[in-house]
C-alpha cells in the first residue's frame, strides 16, 4: 500500500554522533496519519537515538525535521510536545516520588483561576483516563514508585494519549509487561491508529511488528538498512535485515 | 504467629484512625519526640537541681525564638536537599550579609540620613535580602550552569563568605545596630504583647477552619473520598487547641521587672508590679509566615512541583520539558534568600553584627532539615518536618544548657541524635515498605 500526500512526519538525513561515534549516520524515515511503523534493529543500532532527536531529548547535528511537510526546529522536549509528538520512553521517565496525577501533567500542569496548581482538577482528569485506559487501576494518592511495572506503564501511555497527540513515539512499551498488559496494549495501538494518530514503534518482538506495524524500518551501525511494507516481507526477511544488514529480497 | 484477636482489632482500630484522619505518621513520630525531649529535660532539673526548668513560660519563650532562624534557613534546605544538593554555605553567607547590613545601617547610612532616621532598617532588610539573593544565585549558577558539584561549591562557599565577613569590618564587631531593626530579632519590645497575640490566634483559627473547609469542598466537587465528618471535627479542634495553647504560654511569660520600670519611666507611668506579657516575638512570627508561605510555594505551584520532580527524577523531568537548570538556580537564589532572613533575626538578636555570627549553623540547618524527614536521596522533603527538626535540634541544645552539661557533652549529643534520627528513619521507610 502506498502512502498518499504528505507525510506526517519526515526526518530527513538525520546524523548524530557522541564522542566521534556516529550514533545515527544520515538516516531518512517518514510516518503518515493513520500509520504504524515499526523501528528495528539490535541494541545500539540507533534506534532510541534517532527517535530522540524528534522528541527533543538531543539535537540532531544536520538534518531536517518536516511535520505535516513544514520544516521545524525541536531544541528540547517542550519543542515537541508543541507540534504535538508524545513519546513514552522505554524508561517510562517517571518521577517516582509522585503520585499519578502529578505525573500526567508534569511540566503541563493544570492552574487554577488563583494561579496555583488545581490538584483536584487533576486527579478527576487522572481518574478519568485511566479508566478508560486501565480501570483496575486505584492507587492515585500513592507515588508511582509503588505501583506494579503494568501500573506504571499505564501512567507513561495515559500522559502521551491525555494530550491528544498526532504523533506518538512509543519505544518497547511492552518490554516490562505481561501478556495480558501486552494485549492491552496491542489493543491500544490499534485504537488510536484508527483515530488517525501516526505511531513509530521501538519493538524487538517481531511478532508483535508483523501484528501491528504497517511499515518497518530496520537500523544496524546507525545506518537504515532500509524501509519495507509488512505487506511484502516475511518475518525471516526482516530478520536477516536486523542481523545481516541486507534485505535478501533486494537482490532479486 | 500473632494470632490475638484484641491486638488485631486494636491494631486496627490506629490504623483506620490514622487512616480516616490522614495524619502523617511521622509527623506524630516527631512530635512524640519532642514530648520526650521536653519532659525528659524538665524532669531531671526536677529530679537533679530541684526545680524544672524547661516548661516553664520563660524558657519555651526563648526555645520559640532561638529556633526561629535555623527553622527558617531549614525551609529553604528541604528544597535544596530535595532536588539532590547541599549548602554548607549558609552559616557563612549568615556572617558576610549580617556584616554588610551592620555596616549599612550603624556606619554608611547615617552618613546620608542621619542616626535613627525610619528608613535605616527598611533599607537594610531590602540590601540584606537582595544580597542574599545573588549569593545564592551565584551558588546556583555555579552548580546549575557550570556543573560544579554543590557540596564543592558551597564548601568553597562557607570559606570565601566567612574570610568577607572578616575582611569587610577588619574583624570589628559592628554594634549597636538600629533600634526598629534591634526588634526583629524579638526581646521583651520584639513580641507583639496580650492583644496581638490574641488576634494573630483568632486569625489562624480561622486559617484552620477555612483549609478544613476548603479543602473539603474540593474533595466533594470533585466525587473524591471524604474525611469523615469527626475526623474534620477532631484537626479542627487539635489546631485550635494548639493555638490557643500557644497563645496562654506566650501571654504567660511576663516582662521583666527593669523592663517594666524602663518603659513606665519612657512613658511617664508608674507601672511598678504590672503584669505585661510578651506575647509572640517577632521573629517567630517571620518563621511562622516563612512557614506558610514556603508550604504553599512547594505544594501548591509549579515551582514547587518540579522541584520535587527533579529530585525524583532528574532525567524524567528534563524530558517532560521542564528546564531544570534554572529550577535548581532558583532553588538556591532562595535559600540565599532565606538565609538573609535568618541573618536578620540572628544579628537584630545579638544587636551588633559578628563575623562569627552563623558558624556551624549549616550543620543544624542540614541536620534540622533531615530529622524533618528530608531524604538526602532527594525526592522527599517536608516543610513542617523541618521546621519541627529545627525545634527538636533547639530542644536539645537549649535544654542541655539549661542542666548545665558543658559544650563537649553537647555537641556530641547532637552528633548520636542526628545519626540516630536517621537510622530510625531508614527503619522506619523499610518497614512502610
Amino acid at each position: 500500500m502506498t502512502e498518499p500526500g504528505t507525510p506526517l512526519v519526515n526526518l530527513k538525513n538525520i546524523s548524530i554522533s557522541f564522542g566521534g561515534i556516529k550514533a545515527v549516520d544520515d538516516v531518512s524515515v517518514d510516518l503518515y496519519p493513520g500509520e504504524v511503523v515499526g523501528l528495528l534493529g539490535h541494541n545500539g543500532a540507533g534506534k532510541s537515538t534517532l527517535i530522540k532527536c524528534l522528541s527533543g531529548a538531543y539535537k540532531a547535528d544536520s538534518g531536517e525535521i518536516f511535520i505535516n511537510g513544514d520544516k521545524v526546529i525541536i531544541n528540547n522536549p517542550r519543542d515537541a510536545r508543541d507540534q504535538n509528538i508524545e513519546t513514552i520512553y522505554q524508561t517510562l521517565a517517571l518521577a517516582d516520588n509522585l503520585d499519578a496525577a502529578s505525573n500526567l501533567f508534569l511540566g503541563r500542569e493544570l492552574i487554577s483561576p488563583s494561579g496555583f496548581l488545581d490538584e483536584s482538577r487533576m486527579e478527576a482528569e487522572t481518574r478519568k483516563i485511566m479508566a478508560r485506559l486501565n480501570p483496575n487501576f486505584q492507587k492515585f494518592n500513592e507515588p508511582v514508585s509503588a505501583l506494579s511495572g503494568g501500573q506504571r506503564q499505564s501512567v507513561a501511555i495515559a500522559r502521551a494519549v491525555y494530550f491528544d497527540a498526532k504523533i506518538l513515539i512509543m519505544d518497547e512499551p511492552t518490554a516490562a509487561l505481561g501478556p495480558q498488559e501486552s494485549e492491552m496494549v496491542s489493543e491500544l495501538i490499534k485504537q488510536l491508529k484508527k483515530q488517525g494518530l501516526g505511531i513509530f514503534l521501538i519493538e524487538h518482538d517481531i511478532h508483535n511488528v508483523m501484528k501491528l506495524c504497517d511499515r518497518a524500518s530496520v537500523m544496524k551501525n546507525g545506518l537504515l538498512v532500509g524501509t519495507e511494507l509488512i505487506g511484502d516481507v516475511t518475518e525471516d526477511d526482516i530478520l536477516s535485515m536486523i542481523i545481516l544488514g541486507k534485505n535478501p529480497k533486494a537482490k532479486i | 504467629m500473632n494470632d490475638n484477636p484484641t491486638s488485631e482489632n486494636q491494631r486496627g482500630l490506629i490504623a483506620r484512625f490514622l487512616k480516616d484522619t490522614e495524619i502523617d505518621t511521622r509527623l506524630l513520630g516527631m512530635i512524640g519526640a519532642l514530648a520526650l525531649i521536653w519532659t525528659g529535660f524538665h524532669f531531671y532539673g526536677v529530679i537533679f537541681n530541684n526545680f524544672g526548668a524547661f516548661l516553664t513560660p520563660r524558657n519555651l519563650w526563648n526555645l520559640s525564638v532561638q529556633t526561629s532562624s535555623i527553622g527558617i534557613m531549614a525551609t529553604g534546605m528541604v528544597l535544596v536537599i530535595v532536588t539532590r544538593n547541599i549548602d554548607l554555605s549558609v552559616g557563612s553567607m549568615i556572617g558576610v550579609i549580617a556584616m554588610a547590613m551592620g555596616l549599612l545601617q550603624v556606619e554608611i547610612l547615617p552618613q546620608f540620613v542621619g542616626i535613627g532616621h525610619w528608613s535605616i532598617w527598611i533599607m537594610a532588610v531590602v540590601v540584606g535580602l537582595i544580597f542574599g539573593t545573588l549569593i545564592g544565585a551565584l551558588h546556583g549558577w555555579l552548580i546549575a550552569y557550570r556543573g560544579i558539584p554543590a557540596f564543592i561549591v558551597t564548601l568553597g562557599g562557607l570559606m570565601v563568605w566567612r574570610g568577607m565577613a572578616f575582611l569587610s569590618a577588619g574583624g570589628r564587631t559592628i554594634s549597636p545596630v538600629d533600634g526598629v531593626f534591634a526588634l526583629l530579632g524579638g526581646g521583651p519590645y520584639g513580641a507583639i504583647g496580650a492583644m496581638g497575640s490574641w488576634a494573630v490566634g483568632v486569625a489562624a483559627c480561622l486559617g484552620v477552619a477555612y483549609t478544613i473547609y476548603a479543602g473539603r469542598k474540593a474533595r466533594i466537587k470533585h466525587n473524591f473520598y471524604l474525611r469523615p465528618m469527626w475526623a474534620e471535627a477532631l484537626l479542627a479542634i487539635v489546631g485550635w487547641l494548639t493555638i490557643i495553647g500557644a497563645v496562654l504560654l506566650v501571654n504567660s511569660y511576663p516582662w521583666p521587672k527593669g523592663i517594666v520600670r524602663q518603659y513606665g519611666t519612657r512613658i511617664g507611668q508608674d507601672l511598678e508590679g504590672t503584669f505585661i506579657s510578651h506575647g509572640f516575638a517577632i521573629p517567630v512570627l517571620i518563621l511562622v509566615a516563612v512557614g506558610i508561605l514556603m508550604t504553599i510555594l512547594v505544594t501548591r505551584t509549579r515551582f514547587g512541583r518540579y522541584v520535587f520532580a527533579i529530585g525524583g527524577n532528574p532525567e524524567a523531568a528534563a524530558l517532560a520539558g521542564i528546564n531544570t537548570k534554572w529550577v535548581t538556580m532558583k532553588v538556591f537564589a532562595l535559600m540565599g534568600m532565606l538565609t538573609a532572613v535568618a541573618a536578620v533575626i540572628a544579628s537584630a538578636r545579638l544587636n551588633s553584627a559578628t563575623n562569627a555570627l552563623g558558624t556551624l549553623d549549616e550543620l543544624y540547618v542540614i541536620a534540622a532539615a533531615v530529622i524533618g524527614g528530608t531524604s538526602l536521596a532527594g525526592g522527599v522533603g517536608k516543610i513542617y518536618g523541618a521546621i519541627l527538626g529545627a525545634l527538636v535540634m533547639q530542644s536539645l541544645q537549649s535544654g542541655m544548657v539549661l542542666i548545665g552539661f558543658d559544650s563537649a557533652i553537647q555537641r556530641i549529643v547532637v552528633g548520636v541524635v542526628l545519626v540516630l534520627a536517621v537510622y530510625l528513619d531508614i527503619l522506619y521507610n523499610k518497614r512502610v515498605k
